[in-house]
């Protein structure tokens, strides 16, 4: 699975080059979140998910991997998401355990407000 | 005449080819002209349905068949699955419940939510155990003048 990632000096920004998190790209998805966050010292990531169409359960679950994977000392934003994955996350209630951000760039903006 | 519209896929039993399938129902389902919301629940659930099929019912078996097959009535989708792998535990439909997210970080469930999202965009779920073949069935509504 591919990533596209930049880093400021407060947060890691990593975006998902891949149309969906399924079933077939979960355990990819989780290895690949899993060495990118281990690489950086940033206390804020946020995962940008607005190339992502589609996602399910196995998807899903990944996310939530990896949010635990980071304990926590560091946050897991998202940003970015398209209907049908805004629609899982709001049947199943996860919007209400991460923040989630229209537009990775609305991310900066409580930077440079605070 | 579209209201005749019906067809019917089979495929192996693994992720990709579940990957494959739902872009060819998708292709077969665009005469509906269904909005994105409604393609939505058709894919969310086909997705979580097949996958579960891949997952528990054949598991390490890679050379199990899925028969799909889709029949528009009206403004429903009447989906059914088939296939010979082991079946569902107990032979019922599980509840489906949403796990509950109130609970500490390390607790937050990673799975469970299948289900849930299967019987809450779907209606008349049905499970059948015939001889040897699982059979689930259940319809989607979608809106639209198709």
């Amino acid at each position: 699975m591919d990533f596209s990632c930049n880093e400021t000096s407060d947060v890691l920004f990593v975006k998902v080059e891949a149309e969906r998190i399924d079933a077939a790209a979960a355990i990819s998805f989780k290895e690949s979140m899993r060495e990118i966050t281990g690489k950086s010292a940033a206390s804020h990531v946020v995962l940008d998910l607005s190339k992502v169409g589609f996602i399910d359960s196995s998807g899903l679950g990944a996310i939530v991997a990896v949010m635990k994977l980071m304990g926590g000392t560091t946050r897991l934003d998202l940003a970015g998401l398209t209907p049908t994955v805004d629609k899982v996350f709001r049947l199943t209630r996860m919007d209400s355990i991460f923040t989630i951000y229209e537009q990775p760039e609305d991310v900066e903006k409580i930077y440079k407000v605070g | 005449m579209l209201n005749k519209l019906q067809f019917s896929i089979d495929f192996p039993s693994s992720d990709m080819s579940v990957r494959n399938a739902l872009e060819q129902i998708k292709q077969s389902l665009s005469p509906l002209d269904l909005s994105m919301d409604d393609m939505a629940s058709v894919e969310v659930v086909l997705g979580e349905v097949l996958n579960n099929v891949v997952e528990h019912a054949y598991g390490q078996s890679l050379d199990g068949a899925i028969v799909l097959s889709c029949v528009r009535k009206n403004h429903m989708l009447r989906f059914c699955v088939e296939d010979e792998g082991k079946s569902l535990p107990n032979g019922r439909l599980p509840m489906g419940d949403l796990p509950n997210l109130d609970v500490p970080l390390q607790a937050i469930p990673e799975g469970g939510f299948g289900w849930y999202l299967v019987r809450n965009l779907s209606f008349d779920l049905s499970y059948k155990r015939i001889g040897q073949r699982n059979v689930l069935a259940f319809s989607i509504p979608f809106e639209g003048n198709g």
